[in-house]
């Protein structure tokens, strides 16, 4: 187990360059923690509870079951790249307004599975929001005002 | 207090809400300090047995691993308390917990060694170095065997733990007075928090030789266990406590606080300790499992006559808060009914599973699946209908319980089951092969911590020279938005705005000690020390303001920064005018104010005939399911949960924690379960324990009740456990409606449902 090959590794986190040397079995979620990306949640580091969710080139990905190395060259976005205290994005304003956060743990994967639902259908009825977010476990809200949140930014609702 | 609220009530979207959505939060496991050291816990993998040898050598030497600590290292190995209110009649009178396994290994799972590296990978590889060699001792894993006199004994020579009664009346010619009678014996699950956050922390070592440990603690007055664990005096311990990732209960008693203290205080460097799921799973505490033997007796036109109860609940290995929970048990298990003859035993068994202890409704839900299942099966004997049964025999404000308590508030029982059951509608068709199905439930839960603990919570509030309020509040936020409740009480008496008070939580040497976030006490008591502060702080300002307005003190108001007579509005000043004369005058408009719970006397037999509570909340949940008679599941289709909660504070955080709670409950009534084989647990990820996800359940309808009537701010209730209790049996009650069965043994399973069918 000892010497083990390290690779080189390059990728865009939030559009700006992260540069590391990783061993074969470091996790793309290990990878962007040891980074300080620390906003992206280690809940189980088995892929079963969306905690760690990112989008990675477009799609909505479980980063504790990703190698670092298939995020070689990639884009990789986390809620830190949504809106700003003084300006949320419409997906964080919506999760404030409708109460959509109790402890706030899953709410950094919840909120990135949530744009790259909306990001590929722009107007998903309830149960294609439930269906898309059946990956990101919350344990605290029961899911409606989740749900309700998300709605209410596909139908551009402000509360 | 005035009526009209500017802030309490209203929907508030927190400032903690914002973070949590930039990401900004620094959870426990976010948190590094330079040099830091990384933790793991080395654990037996024997349910019951003594260790022959332990060996750390190899672990030791390895490169980077800087300390391997045992029980030989740990000052105080063995903490031990006392267990309030026993008799001699029990076994032991105290919990003894030791930090680690010093011979004898008695669960699956338990801590033996702790180890401190360089990374994270060099503790995970000096945990496959350590070898032990172990004997193994005769174990018990079923809490009825357990009781028997030749059983295994885990600690001590009685493996029941604690024994509680209820004795009122004659249940024996109650039951000759009833018409009907249902008897049946029910058993519930052990249930596994699952919160997302895993228990984390890191300590340090600062330059005053005081031991920091943050952490995710629903108590952090566990500064004192580890001053005790480490013989060193208890103002040399300070916890600073984060916000927490979901809780329930599994952060109540010790997580990785005396472990991480353990390391720093050895090897001098701050280190860190994040549990993995897998050890969240085979290394701490779950809901106890029950069971639950009910005779209920009524009248053929609906009067409960008598009850006769005994419950077991399994503690797992160690005593933990065993005693406590079933003190919660004993005390519900009538559910919210008056009943003129009530005989209740229960008894808390050790046993060589996992332990038990704290869990979201301590003892009040699995007590609740049965008396309400019996709630149930007497209307359907008498040929009435389920609410009209619990009409006649609903607990009212004045009446006494079985464990001799006064109810003090109102019940909106009947208001809640009416309006819950009228949220489902009309039933749904189904079809050939599902059937739909109606039911309800009711439930009682306490709120406050048994008055024989004499519990106190401590504020502090200042107003600042710029008229913005800082708040310091020991009270942890376990992701409820208990500190947004301090920060939406502080405004609302001080007339600021919610960004206008600061809220500083959470550290036992820097905010006044709160008390814990447990037993649905946070609101009641840390809101009622946030409230008397603000008042007096208020009063402050008030008494100034009214020297230099000439007018009644009682006659001004506070709003929007300025302090103004009621009688006429253009009499006003700048609140910072106010301020500034206080402070030439030496009048700091600060205050430190203690919130004081009813305190009584400790029970001191075993039968409860005193008040042990402050006051309950009341609430009823409905649901309306979908039975697949070929595969045995059970589809929940709509969902709707009432419970007064005496005053809102904020009525989005109240909805969310009945929604949430509704949820969770769920899980507890159709698919959680954590699963054990002679000790050996089996579910130890959240793919092998499976939790409700948004596929799973409906949109929750929640219906808040406000009667004003609460011990809490405003009137406010708790409403953080009482929302849980009711899902189980409202699940299993619209089975029975669906298809006809009845299950006595949940979670109600594809499996459970389907043999029950054939039946």
């Amino acid at each position: 187990m000892s010497n083990r090959e390290l690779y080189d590794i390059a990728l865009t986190v939030n559009d700006q360059e992260v540069k590391g040397r990783v061993k074969a079995e470091t996790t793309l979620l290990d990878f962007l923690r040891d980074n300080n990306f620390y906003e992206v949640k280690k809940g189980c580091d088995k892929g079963d509870c969306g905690a760690c969710t990112v989008i990675m080139d477009g799609k909505s990905t479980l980063s504790c079951i990703t190698s670092v190395l298939q995020a070689q060259g990639s884009k990789i976005y986390t809620v830190k790249s949504l809106g700003t205290w003084d300006k949320l994005h419409s997906l964080q304003q919506a999760f404030v307004d409708y109460e959509a956060v109790q402890c706030g743990f899953c709410t950094p994967g919840m909120l990135m599975t949530a744009k790259a639902l909306l990001e590929k259908n722009d107007h998903p009825s309830r149960e294609e929001i439930r269906e898309a977010i059946s990956g990101n476990l919350c344990r605290c809200t029961g899911y409606k005002k989740i749900v309700d949140a998300i709605e209410a930014v596909s139908k551009g609702v402000r509360k | 207090m005035k009526e009209n609220f500017s802030i309490i009530g209203k929907r508030l979207g927190g400032l903690d809400e914002k973070d949590k959505v930039l990401g900004n939060v620094v959870f426990a496991d976010d948190f590094v300090m330079p040099g830091m050291l990384y933790a793991r816990v080395f654990r037996a993998e024997k349910a019951s047995a003594k260790i022959k040898c332990l060996d750390i050598l190899r672990a030791q030497s390895l490169p980077g691993v800087i300390c391997v600590l045992t029980a030989d290292d740990v000052p105080h190995n063995e903490s031990v308390k006392n267990v309030v209110g026993q008799t001699t009649e029990v076994g032991l009178l105290e919990a003894k917990h030791q930090v680690l396994v010093k011979e004898r290994v008695r669960y699956w799972g338990e801590a033996i060694a702790l180890v401190a590296a360089e990374s994270p990978d060099t503790a995970c590889r000096a945990l496959e170095l350590i070898e032990v060699e172990y004997e193994d001792l005769p174990a018990v894993f079923d809490p009825l065997e357990a009781m028997k006199p030749d059983a295994p004994k885990i600690h001590g020579d009685n493996n029941i733990i604690a024994s509680w009664k209820l004795r009122k009346g004659d249940a024996e010619a109650g039951f000759a007075q009833a018409d009907v009678i249902v008897e049946n014996t029910y058993r519930t699950p052990r249930q596994e928090h699952a919160h997302i956050e895993p228990e984390s922390g890191v300590s340090w070592m600062d330059d005053m030789g005081v031991i920091n440990i943050r952490y995710a603690a629903q108590v952090i007055e566990h500064y004192r266990d580890i001053a005790t664990v480490l013989g060193i005096p208890e103002s040399r311990v300070r916890v600073i406590g984060t916000l927490i990732g979901g809780g329930f209960g599994g952060k109540e008693d010790v997580t990785v606080e005396v472990f991480l203290a353990l390391l720093t205080w050895k090897t001098g460097r701050p280190v860190k300790l994040t549990y993995t799921r897998e050890e969240m799973g085979y290394g701490r505490h779950k809901r106890h499992p029950y069971v639950l033997k009910y005779k209920t007796g009524a009248t053929k036109d609906g009067k409960l006559t008598a009850l006769e109860a005994e419950l077991v609940s399994d503690a797992g290995a160690y005593v933990y808060l065993s005693p406590w929970v079933l003190v919660y048990s004993t005390v519900h298990s009538t559910g919210p009914y008056f009943i003129p003859n009530v005989k209740v035993d229960a008894s808390s068994v050790l046993t060589n599973n996992i332990m038990s202890s704290a869990c979201r409704g301590f003892g009040g839900m699995q007590v609740a699946f049965a008396y309400e299942s019996q709630m149930d099966e007497l209307a359907e004997k008498l040929g009435m209908d389920p609410l009209e049964l619990r009409k006649k025999n609903f607990l009212k404000r004045g009446d006494i319980t079985a464990s001799y308590q006064e109810i003090t508030s109102e019940v909106l029982l009947e208001e809640a089951a009416r309006k819950a059951k009228a949220a489902l509608g009309e039933k749904g068709r189904g079809s050939k092969t599902k059937k739909i199905g109606h039911g309800f439930a009711c439930s009682w839960q306490s709120y406050g911590r048994m008055t024989y603990l004499h519990d106190t919570s401590s504020c502090w509030v200042n107003l600042e020279m710029d008229g913005s309020a800082v708040v310091r509040t020991g009270i942890p936020d376990l992701g409820g938005g208990q500190r947004e409740s301090v920060r939406a009480i502080t405004a609302e008496v001080l007339g600021l705005k919610l960004e206008e008070v600061h809220v500083i939580s959470t550290d036992s040497q820097v905010t006044p000690l709160s008390g814990t976030v447990t037993a649905t006490r946070a609101l009641y008591m840390s809101g009622n020390a946030a409230k008397l502060a603000s008042e007096n702080v208020r009063k402050i300002i008030v008494e100034e303001a009214s020297e230099m307005l000439s007018a009644e003190p009682e006659r001004l108001n506070l709003k929007d920064k300025t302090v103004y007579s009621v009688d006429e509005p253009s009499k006003l000043l700048p609140l910072v005018d106010v301020i500034k004369r206080c402070a030439a005058e030496g009048k700091v408009p600060q205050n430190l104010a203690t919130f004081k719970a009813p305190f009584t006397e400790p029970i001191t037999t075993d039968i409860i005939k005193d008040p042990v509570f402050p006051d309950f909340t009341f609430g009823a949940q409905a649901a309306e399911v979908e039975v697949d008679l070929e595969t045995g599941k059970v589809n929940i289709l709509k969902w709707a949960a009432a419970h007064d909660v005496g005053q809102a504070i904020n009525l989005n955080r109240v909805e969310g924690q009945i929604e949430g709670g509704a949820v969770q409950g769920i899980g507890f009534g159709i698919m959680e379960d954590y699963l054990e084989e002679e000790g050996v647990p089996l579910t130890w990820n959240l793919h092998d324990y499976i939790i409700p996800t948004s596929k799973d359940v409906p949109d929750i309808m929640s219906i808040v009740l406000q009667s004003k009537s609460g011990k809490g701010p405003f009137g406010a209730k708790g409403i953080g456990e009482p929302s849980i209790s009711a899902a189980a049996p409202a699940i299993v009650n619209a089975i029975k409606d669906a298809v006809g069965i009845r299950i006595y043994h949940i979670p109600a399973t594809p499996e459970r449902i389907f043999l029950a069918l054939q039946e």
